[in-house]
């Protein structure tokens, strides 16, 4: 496997109207885990279900119903956090967090505050060639979802749907280590890519199933460095955290409006106050939702309805051996095995879809050719037509017959290109296409000698030209083309016109 | 002697002999209940459901296949969710609410083909002594200082469970404890009633009250009938993450009322200052009784009693005030009419000030109190930390070989009706001084009649096991009942 090694990208600077800001961000992600059933019950997840038509009594808290743990979704933090390279904790527990919403039938939400499932790890997020932030994550814990309240519906009613109650959520927190827009969007790609990469989580920001929190602060230049070497956040600025962000676009509308908004703050002398924002898309700014002071008293405290959670090395041992290879590992191997450059590994590896389709393809070929055509004429054509790599009507089977006509000569890449929009709306085998279509290249010197003869004895003033600049023997390539229907192998004729014209 | 008198071991042999049938003992019991109306016990009566159970009852003793309740008329407390049933844990917030599931305590009564005679009263949510803070009013003791008519307290918070078995209108009852409140009333009304080790008994379906401290458990007229009761309500279930996965024995065949050579602890710091010298003398003769039946009397030392009560009234509250967090208005139960303009939180408020009483209520502010950042550590952690210490006791003893520790059950008898309104809160939880730390242990505990006072009213003894061995235990407790032979029964004025 290739080593990849990367130096860190250089920090976001904003210029404030005095002085140069930089950017301190930390980001909790709340991530749905994949699951049939739920946290604490054995009601359905499935989205879009009509309201209140997945709630078992545990999720509407009806008197006297007791919360039993789904192992699946442990399994699924574990597997999460063994992709993060993390530590697993043999023994966690869960504590009722305590807060009064209508979305919220028991009264308190069951998570994990004081014994997270998953201790330290980290995710590589890549910036470029060679350049990549690694952010360190500080635990993983599960929880459960709220529900939803529609205050929209009739004007002094709201109404509640308990479908979302109580489905696992994976709450992914960072340390501050993300330090531009840029950087924030790049790092939820990132660990989105290897969520669905393990499975764990469908990654689906539409639908609310990857939600961001994100903290920024500010920071004078050299700050953030102090912080690194003490891991004391008194070198630090004050940090705000915007609430409940599902678009990278947002996320990173949101950091920039809070970054410019708070070195505004501090260079007309005041202070940034610790708070609650909430980004508002079409303003296109933060605002206030609490203060601190404002803040929920959670009243946390190990809820006596559960046990410790305990966990077998055993069985996490068991886990990782069923991992399956994620994108960093995939990536290398791309770059290694096949000699892709580090962007087309980039695009190959960002679904896990798309890497096996280009595998496949690519599996015994000229991977760098198989990784042209995935990317250019495959996904081109997919996003022209806004289909996903599973809806794409040409197989991998398919686009390697193409490439291996390509191969053995028998197709010019013009006739390729033709073949593969006959595969793509009519389907068929591609040698027996391009056999009772005469799409096969003319690879005959003689025939083709014969044609090059013919456009040079045709043309003594252009042969004069060509004499003097060398550049001008591709218009008798074309010439020689054309005359053979674009069947002529353009190799062989760049060949036989460069002898004949004595080049 | 009416058919309703029996114990659920006489008339399970009636029964089985053909003597009886359920039907005429649970027609027998329903016109008891009936007549029983003043002592305000059963709250919902369910004769329908009852009848059904009864006949099918029939039925299967005379086909030969009846289980260990087959046509035992039961009392269920008000706590138990009951299929269909009103199940309010006696409060305003829950009125009207019938649940569309069973718990897994009566379902198992029923398979073992027990009879639902109907719900019966108790304190709102199980916070009391006294079954005064019911939304149902207090039950009444059916017991008399005398001739003094004044009407006595059955105790709390299973006082309509106590009240019901004593004056025999069912032939046994649910109740649950959390910190007494099967133990207590039991002795105040001279019956048997067992706290079950901590995970024996499924709590799904139950009302919680303090999670960590609930169990359920048999109010009964005997030993035996504990025994048989608690077998019935007793097992592992997967609905329940505290229930444990053990076995149940079969706790009527341990009672061989042999326990030569057992070893009787006697915790010296139970011995409070102005302990009542009635019940310091009942303790001794308790004392003598086992000893009497070749036990060894050993005195022992359990030091962090004192700590219990106060760990207890910060545990017990802070996990309440977050389980009564559910009855808010927004899916079941009362809900508050509001104003023009009230919104949520003013739903909030005014359902929950109208839902529950002054106790419960607060009971939830102490426990959000404790529970709250700043008191955190200072309340709640250092009461678990002492209740960790006051678990380590009773290790302790246990190691050292003991059996079996023998306290009293209260520091008195059942008192009046009314007569602790004015009180401090504080005295009437001292109701609780001996009971609590069996829950905070999560050990068995059992309340045994074995004397009356000079007012004539039962006195109860508590004896407390070791964990997972309620066998042995309801050994213990019936050799103090054979040497107690408390026979006593309240004279009927109701």
């Amino acid at each position: 496997m290739l080593d990849l090694t990367y130096t860190a990208p250089t920090p976001k600077v904003i210029s404030g109207a005095k002085h140069d800001w930089e950017l301190v961000i930390g980001m909790e992600i709340h991530a749905q885990v994949s699951s049939n059933a739920k946290l604490f019950s054995g009601a359905s997840t499935a989205f879009g279900a009509e309201p209140n038509s997945n709630v078992a009594f545990v999720d509407a808290a009806m008197p006297g119903m007791l919360p039993v743990i789904n192992e699946f979704c442990v399994e699924q933090a574990v597997r999460t956090g063994l992709g993060l390279k993390a530590v697993i904790n043999l023994t966690s527990a869960f504590d009722r967090k305590n807060y009064f919403y209508p979305d919220l039938p028991q009264g308190y939400q069951i998570s994990q505050l004081y014994h997270p499932i998953v201790g330290e790890g980290e995710v590589l997020v890549e910036m470029g060639p060679g350049v990549a932030r690694r952010v360190r994550i500080e635990r993983i814990h599960l929880e459960q979802d709220a529900g939803k309240s529609i205050h929209d519906m009739d004007p002094t009613l709201s109404f509640v749907d308990f479908n979302r109650t109580g489905v696992a959520l994976m709450e992914i927190v960072s340390r501050p280590d993300i330090r531009g827009p840029e950087e924030a969007a790049a790092y939820v790609t990132k660990l989105r890519q290897i969520l669905r990469y393990l499975g764990t989580c469908d990654g689906n920001m539409q639908n609310g199933n990857l939600r961001a929190d994100v903290n920024v602060s500010v920071c004078r230049p050299g700050q953030y460095e102090k912080y690194q070497q003490t891991q004391d956040f008194s070198h630090l600025g004050t940090r705000c955290e915007i609430k409940n962000m599902n678009s990278m676009r947002f996320i990173q509308q949101a950091i920039e409006y809070e970054a410019r908004r708070q070195i505004a703050i501090l260079e007309d002398g005041g202070e940034v106050v610790q708070e609650t924002r909430l980004y508002d898309p079409d303003k296109g700014e933060t605002r206030s939702m609490r203060s601190k002071e404002e803040a929920h008293d959670y009243r946390y405290f190990p809820d006596p309805d559960l046990l410790p959670l305990e966990i077998e090395q055993a069985w996490v041992d068991h886990i990782r051996e069923t991992m399956p290879e994620l994108p960093d590992a995939k990536k290398a191997r791309f770059m290694g095995d096949f000699g892709l450059t580090d962007y087309d590994a980039n695009v190959l590896t960002a679904e896990l879809d798309a890497a096996a389709f280009f595998e496949a393809v690519a599996q015994g070929r000229d991977g760098k050719q198989a990784a042209n055509w995935v990317i250019n004429e495959l996904f081109g054509r997919l996003n022209k037509e806004g289909k996903s790599i599973a809806e794409s009507p040409v197989t991998t089977a398919q686009l390697g017959g193409v490439l291996d006509l390509i191969a053995k000569g028998d197709i010019s890449g013009k006739m390729a290109k033709d073949l593969f929009e006959i595969l793509w709306t009519d389907g068929g085998d591609p040698a027996e296409i391009a056999a009772a279509r005469g799409m096969k290249q003319v690879t005959d010197t003689g025939a083709i000698e014969a044609a090059v003869d013919e456009i040079i004895a045709a043309n003594p003033a252009q042969v004069e030209k060509a004499k003097q600049n060398p550049k001008l023997a591709g218009w008798f390539t074309g010439q020689v083309l054309k005359a053979t229907g674009g069947k002529a192998n353009p190799a062989v004729v760049n060949e036989l016109v460069a002898k004949k014209l004595g080049l | 002697m009416s058919a309703n008198e029996l114990t659920i071991a006489a008339a399970r042999d009636a029964l089985r002999k053909g003597d009886l049938t359920a039907v005429d003992l649970t027609m027998a019991c329903l016109t008891a209940m009936d007549a029983g109306d003043e002592l305000n016990a059963f709250v919902h009566k369910t004769p329908e459901i009852a009848l059904d159970q009864a006949r099918a009852a029939d039925a299967r003793l005379k086909a030969g296949d009846a289980p260990s309740l087959c046509g035992i008329p039961l009392g269920i407390k008000d706590l138990f969710c009951t299929k269909g049933v009103p199940s309010q844990a006696a409060s305003n917030i829950l009125r009207g609410f019938k649940p569309e599931y069973e718990s897994t305590v009566t379902t198992k009564l029923f398979a073992a083909g027990g009879v639902m005679l109907g719900k019966l009263n108790m304190d709102e949510f199980a916070m009391g002594s006294s079954n005064e803070t019911s939304c149902y009013g207090n039950a009444v003791n059916p017991w008399r200082r005398g001739n003094d008519e004044t009407a006595l307290t059955p105790g709390g918070s299973s006082g309509g469970s106590a009240a019901a078995v004593a004056a025999d209108l069912c032939l046994a009852a649910t109740g649950t404890d959390t910190g007494g409140s099967i133990r207590q009333p039991a002795a105040f009304v001279g019956i048997t009633g067992i706290k079950p080790t901590y995970g024996r008994v499924s709590r799904w379906g139950i009302a919680a009250f303090a999670s960590s401290l609930d169990q359920a458990g048999p109010m009964t007229k005997s030993v035996r009938d504990a025994a048989i009761l608690l077998e019935a309500m007793a097992g592992h279930d997967p609905k329940d993450s505290t229930s444990a996965d053990l076995p149940v024995p079969d706790f009527e065949a341990m009672l061989t009322g042999d326990i030569r050579g057992k070893k009787i602890g006697i915790p010296r710091e139970y011995r409070m200052d102005g302990m009542p010298d009635e019940i310091e003398k009942l303790w001794a003769d308790g004392q003598a009784m086992l000893k009497d039946a070749g036990a060894e009397i050993v005195d022992i030392s359990l030091p962090h009693t004192k700590y219990a009560l106060p760990a207890y009234y910060v545990i017990a509250p802070a996990e309440a005030s977050s389980n009564l967090a559910r009855y808010d208005g927004v899916r079941y139960g009362h809900r508050a009419k509001l104003a023009q303009g009230d919104g949520i939180t003013e739903m909030y408020e005014k359902t929950r000030a109208e839902g529950f009483g002054k106790e419960v209520q607060r009971r939830v502010m102490i426990g959000t109190y404790v529970l709250s950042a700043g008191f955190y550590d200072a309340y709640y952690n250092r009461a678990r930390k002492v209740r960790a210490l006051i678990k380590r006791d009773f290790e302790f003893a246990f190691a050292a070989g003991i059996d079996a520790i023998l306290t009293p059950a209260t520091p008195s008898s059942a008192f009046g009706l009314g007569e602790m309104a004015s009180a401090d809160p504080v005295e009437m939880y001292l109701n609780d001084v001996f009971t609590v730390t069996v829950n905070l242990a999560g050990l068995p505990g059992i309340a045994v009649p074995v004397g009356l006072d000079r007012k004539g009213l039962p006195l109860g003894l508590q004896l407390i096991g070791r964990p997972w061995e309620e066998g042995d235990l309801l050994n213990h407790a019936y050799v103090l009942e054979k040497a107690a032979g408390f026979v006593a029964k309240p004279e009927k004025w109701w």
